[in-house]
Parts: C-alpha cells; structure tokens; sequence
C-alpha cells in the first residue's frame, strides 16, 4: 500500500493560496510591516533615556494600581519595587549595546501581541455567546496550541518570505488562543443572575455585553492579555530563524556559532523584557480598585 | 380584570419539549417523562390570577419549580405552552422588541443573589434600568438617588455594591427593581440569602413599602413563615403544580391535601390563626331584656356548659352569666338576668387577634373570651382549651385528657 501523505495536500494547499491570494497576503504584508516599521522606529528614534523614564512610569502607575492610588504612600510602596528594576534592566541592555536589539524585540512583541488581542478577543466573545462556534473554535484552538510553534515558520516564509512580517504572523497564531479562550471563559464565567439581571431589565444583546459582560469578564480577559505577551516574547525569539530582528536574533546566532556568552547576554536581555511585561500586565487587572 | 392571569401554562426543559408537553397532557409523569424524552417538567398546568396591589406569594420547595415559573412571567424562561396575560395583554405572544419595552417600564425583577454589578456604586447600579432604556445620566442618577432614600440607603451612594452587607445589597436590589417604576415586581426568594434577622427587617419594610407604593408583587419563597407574613395570598407548587391557593389562614386551617399538611404542621400558627377562625359561633346566647335563669339554665345544660354570653337585643355583647348564680337567681324566683350579670369581663377581642395575643388573656380568668366586632356585636367565645389547641397544635381532646390526668 502506498504511503499516506498528508504532506503532499498540505504541500499543494498552500501553494494555491500563495498563487491566487497574492494581493491579499501582500496586503496583509503591509499593514504588518506597517505596525512593526513605525513601533520599532518610534522606540528608537526617541533618545533612550526617555524610553526608559517612560516604561518606569507606566510600570511605576500601573503596580501601585492607577493614577490616583500612584499619589498615595500604600501605592508609592507597591510601584517603587518595578519602576527600579525597569530603570536598572533598561540601564544594563543599554550598557551591553543590546538597546537596539531590545526595542526591535518590544516592537514585534507589541505588534504581534496587539494583533492577536484584535482578532483574539472578538473571536472568544463570538465562541462565549454561540455554542456552535465555539464547538468549531475549540478544536481549532487545541490545533494551533500543540503544533510545535517552529512549524509554523514554513508557510510564513512561503506567504511572506523572510523578515519581521513572517515572525510577527507565526507569533500571533502562536499566541492567539490564550486570548480566544480567556476571553470566551470569563464572559461565560459571568454569574448567570447577573445576566438574567440585565436582561430582566430589557438590556439589548449589546448592553448585555458593553455593559455587563465584558466588565465582568476583565480580570479574566486581561490575565489571557498577559498570556497573549508572554506567548509572543517566547516566539519571537524562534520567529528570528526567518529573520525576525532583536534579541532573538543574537541569541540564534550564538547558538550558530556555539558563543554561550553571547547567548547569554541576549537571553538575559529578554528575561529582563519578559518580567517588566509580566508584571506590567499582571496588574493591568488591578487597576482602578483598592 | 385580574392584572395577571395564567392559564394552562406548560414549562417544559430540554430539545423534545413538544412530544414531552403531549405526554404530560396525557397525565404522564415528571419521572416518566424525564425517563422518556429526557425533558424536565417545570412547570404543569398552572392556572391562577393575580390582582391588583396584592401580594402574591409561591410557595414550594427546591425544584418544585417556583423560580422556573416567576421567570415565565417576564420570559427568562420561554414557556412551553399557555398564556400569561398581562392586563389582558398575552406576555407569551409579544415579539422581541414588546417583551424588551414589558422588561423595562412594567416589570422589574429582585435576584435571591442579587444579580448587582459588582463594578459598579451603589448609585450606577441602582441607575441600571433607566440607563438601559436611554434616560439621560442626571435623571436616572436623581430618580436612583430618591429610590435609594425610600430602601433606607441614604449615604451609601458612593460606595461599590461589594463593600455593602447581604441586607444593604438587596435593599440596592430593590431600589434598582423600584427605580423604573414598574406596576409589577417579581422577587425571586429575594430574602433567602439573608440571615434571619434581616430577613425579618427586610419583610417588615417590604410590608411597610407595599402600604405606600401598591405594587403588584410576586414573591417567591421555600419558607413558609415568610409566605404567611407577606402573603395575601399564597399559591403552593409542588412538582411543577400548584397544590393549593388561598389566603394564609385559608391555607393553615384546611390544608388541601398532605403536601400542603405536612409543610403547615412545623408552622408557628399562634401568630397567624386568628380569633375568629378559633372561636365557636354557635355558643347559645342570651338576651337580656327578654330572657330568664331558667331559660339560662336549660340552654347551658343543652351546650354542655357552665356560662353563657349575655347580649342586648342588638346583639351588642354584655356579659356572661354563670350557672350557680342562675340558680340562685331561680331560687329567688327573680327573672331579672341583670343582677347576676358579670359585666366587667375580661377584654374583649376582636376577629383578627392572633391566638398568641390571645393566650395571655386568660390567665387567672374562668371565663371565655367574647370575640365582637367593631360595634361590639358578639361574633363568637374563645375558650382556653381551643386556644392552646390551636398554639400547641394538639388536638382538643387531648388536652382535655392531659388535663384530666394532671399534666404531662
């Protein structure tokens, strides 16, 4: 019997989307590009000290838990801790010359993070409300979840060729269905009275979810916002073997040449990245309350 | 016009609900049915009316299925079959944007848990329904601010609906439910969360609202005690069927059939049977311009008693003559009832006096309690052992028997 080659479909499949999806994945390329070209620009062309006050502050308001508890003694106590570190982490990468690399590496981070969120978290509300969907999301979900994340490199580069767009494209599949799925748990998790609440009131379906759902559902939803990040960091180390720029870049490279040094130093780079993001948007949920 | 009418309602849960309505109409039941098409019977055959301004309580255990019924009358649930005429409009036929218009000016809801927004004052929650409908912030904010005055809230306003004990949540649940102005308020077990003595306040000042407001109340409760106080009249379910309707007393006195028996038994009935459903009517009486002690006598020995109520001939109540005094009263061959007349009795009572306010009465006194009206007419005598009957919940003859053999 002849071998079963899923392969050779797969194969095939994907050589007709790039023949007769041309336009649409170059226009895909160019909002991608787009995104990444003007965060990375924007991160670098401003001097670094002034990156570095700004990533403090936002990690200084965001911990002690919004504007107004940022002015009081109880927050200055839980904000100092992680706007030191940022200003210290920040210092060091700029000392090691990796200031370049790490905001290319913020940039794709946040680009790709944004637009998982964007097509994340509509999809997770549209799985909470309609059951059918969600019995199709799901599995699909399960699909992107397990697949090694290097197999999704392939057809990147054979929609996109190599550079950022390719690694930004694998990242956001990567890092979507933490979005799908926290979104969708949390207005579900939304207590049934609640709803029936609003609804004994004559709430529309869309004051049900405006005003009701999605606010009860934020912690929820913004923990999957956290994931969705630190998903994308993950993967945007990996997405540098097509020629993603940043830390993941020179971590590759040192893997190339077997320099542990060098992999290190660019590693260390993006562990420092990973907890200002972690405990930035940790207490993203905390804002607003006592 | 009742305000609320249902006829032949049907709720019936899961996807095979029509073949499971032909079944519990052919008089299949709950269990068979389930077992058959795997659908729950929440609600069978109920027929009843509301009126206007009344209290109107359901009363059944868990999963007798009284929430699943209340949630029929503004359709959280969609009922199988039946009507719900709203007045003499059918809730059950109105479209979607009817049933939206129904949900915010003429009914409002009161969650066992409160179904508030927990990110939201005390204020915004109570603003909710008049938000959703479009009313501008300043005056749902200044209709919220009143509602929150009348549930006793003032001051609170500010503070997030999470900080506020059970008892201040459900007044906010309250005040929001009120704060639309609806004719008719659907309070689902809305004081079971609460411990028994805010429970307690919180039915007093339900009672104490309704004297002011005149709404339309549906209140659905598993507590008994609770049906009675705020009842004025209670429907009782039992497996998705309503056993018995009727007014408290008319519930306690002739309970329809076991369920509804074993349910009154544990109930404290001093404070809700009444003098007038205690007392005997039927105690022979005398006038006093035209009657005797001889007629006194026969008629006490034909009633098996040792006094009688004495009226005018009004009927207005005037007191009791004894039996030795009537003798007495023969041997002087006098006719004139007057001079053995007890006049100063004990108090008199009226019909509604419940038998606990009654009991005290008695002490150190021989005589029964005349029951009379406002006129003073007499209705009837209480006597003590129907009283304690009635309070210990023991039968007469039983007293009587404990009594013969010198207590307990």
């Amino acid at each position: 019997m002849e071998k079963l080659d899923i392969g050779k479909y797969i194969e095939s499949a994907i050589d007709s989307i790039t023949q007769h999806a041309g336009p649409v994945l170059d226009g895909i390329a160019l909002v991608i590009e787009g995104i990444v070209d003007g965060l990375q620009n924007a991160l670098l062309s401003a001097p670094s000290w002034l990156i570095m006050i700004l990533m403090a502050l936002i990690a200084y308001y965001v911990q002690a838990g919004g504007l107004k508890l940022a002015r009081t003694k109880k927050g200055f106590r839980k904000g100092f801790g992680l706007a030191i570190f940022t200003i210290i982490g920040l210092f060091l990468l700029l000392w090691m010359d990796y200031w370049e690399e790490t905001m290319q590496t913020l940039a794709l981070v946040l680009a790709s993070a944004f637009l998982a969120l964007l097509t994340g978290i509509p999809l997770g509300i549209w799985a909470a409300r309609n059951s059918k969907a969600d019995q199709v999301i799901r599995p699909v979900l399960d699909f992107m979840q397990t697949m090694p994340a290097f197999v999704y490199l392939i057809p990147a580069i054979l929609f996109f060729s190599v550079g950022n767009v390719p690694g930004v494209v694998a990242t956001v599949v990567f890092s979507l269905p933490p979005a799908v799925r926290l979104t969708s748990l949390g207005i579900r998790g939304v207590p049934e009275e609640v709803v029936e609440a609003a609804q004994s009131f004559g709430s529309t379906k869309r004051q049900l979810l405006f005003k009701v759902q999605i606010p009860l559902a934020m912690p929820t939803i913004l923990a999957g916002v956290n994931q969705v990040i630190m998903l994308a960091l993950s993967m945007v180390v990996i997405a540098s073997m097509v020629g993603a720029a940043g830390l993941g870049e020179r971590v590759y490279s040192g893997i190339l040449q077997a320099k542990v040094g060098l992999g290190f130093e660019a590693g260390l780079g993006i562990v420092i990245l990973a907890i200002i993001l972690d405990r930035v948007t940790q207490a993203l949920g905390g804002l607003g309350k006592k | 016009m009742s305000k609320i009418e249902v006829k032949d309602l049907y709720l019936i849960f899961g996807s095979k609900h029509k073949q499971a309505l032909e079944l519990v109409k052919k008089g299949m039941s709950k269990d068979k049915v389930l077992e058959k098409t795997k659908c729950t019977v929440a609600v069978k055959d109920a027929n009843f009316s509301i009126e206007q301004g009344e209290i109107f309580v359901v009363m059944g255990l868990s999963g007798s299925g009284k929430s699943s019924l209340i949630r029929c009358f503004n359709r959280l649930n969609e009922p199988t079959a039946g009507s719900i005429l709203l007045d003499g409009k059918d809730v059950i036929k109105m479209n979607d944007d009817q049933l939206r218009q129904l949900r915010r000016t003429e009914m409002s809801m009161v969650f066992q848990h409160f179904g508030l927004l927990p990110h939201r004052s005390v204020l915004a929650n109570t603003a909710f329904g008049l938000e959703i409908q479009g009313v501008s912030e300043a005056e749902s904010y200044e209709k919220a601010r009143e509602m929150i005055k009348t549930v006793g809230l003032e001051g609170y306003e500010d503070m997030m609906t999470g900080e506020l004990s059970g008892g201040m949540q459900q007044r906010v649940g309250l005040a929001r439910a009120l704060t639309t102005n609806p004719e008719i308020l659907l309070m689902d077990e809305a004081f079971s969360a609460l411990d028994p003595l805010i429970r307690t306040n919180m039915q007093d000042e339900l009672i104490e609202l309704q004297r002011k407001l005149k709404k339309t109340i549906v209140f659905i409760t598993h507590d008994l005690d609770e049906a009675l106080k705020l009842g004025d009249r209670i429907a009782i379910l039992k497996d998705g069927k309503i056993v018995q309707i009727g007014t408290p007393e008319e519930i306690l006195v002739n309970p329809a059939d076991d369920y509804v028996r074993a349910f009154v038994e544990n109930v404290d009935r001093s404070m809700i049977v009444t003098a007038s459903s205690l007392m005997f009517k039927n105690t022979g009486k005398l006038i006093l311009e035209k009657d005797g002690p001889s007629l006194a006598l026969r008629r006490m020995r034909e009633m098996g008693v040792n006094r009688l109520p004495v009226v005018d001939r009004e009927n207005v109540f005037l007191g009791f003559v004894r039996d030795n005094d009537a003798v007495e009263l023969k041997k002087k061959d006098d006719r004139d009832l007057n001079k053995i007349l007890i006049k100063d009795v004990m108090p008199k009572v009226a019909p509604d006096t419940p038998a606990a306010d009654l009991l005290p009465l008695f002490i150190d006194k021989q005589l029964p309690l005349p029951v009379v009206d406002d006129d003073g007419k007499l209705l009837g005598v209480a006597v003590h052992s129907s009283v304690i009957a009635e309070v210990t919940g023991r039968d007469r003859e039983e007293i009587i028997e404990i009594k013969n053999s010198g207590g307990l």
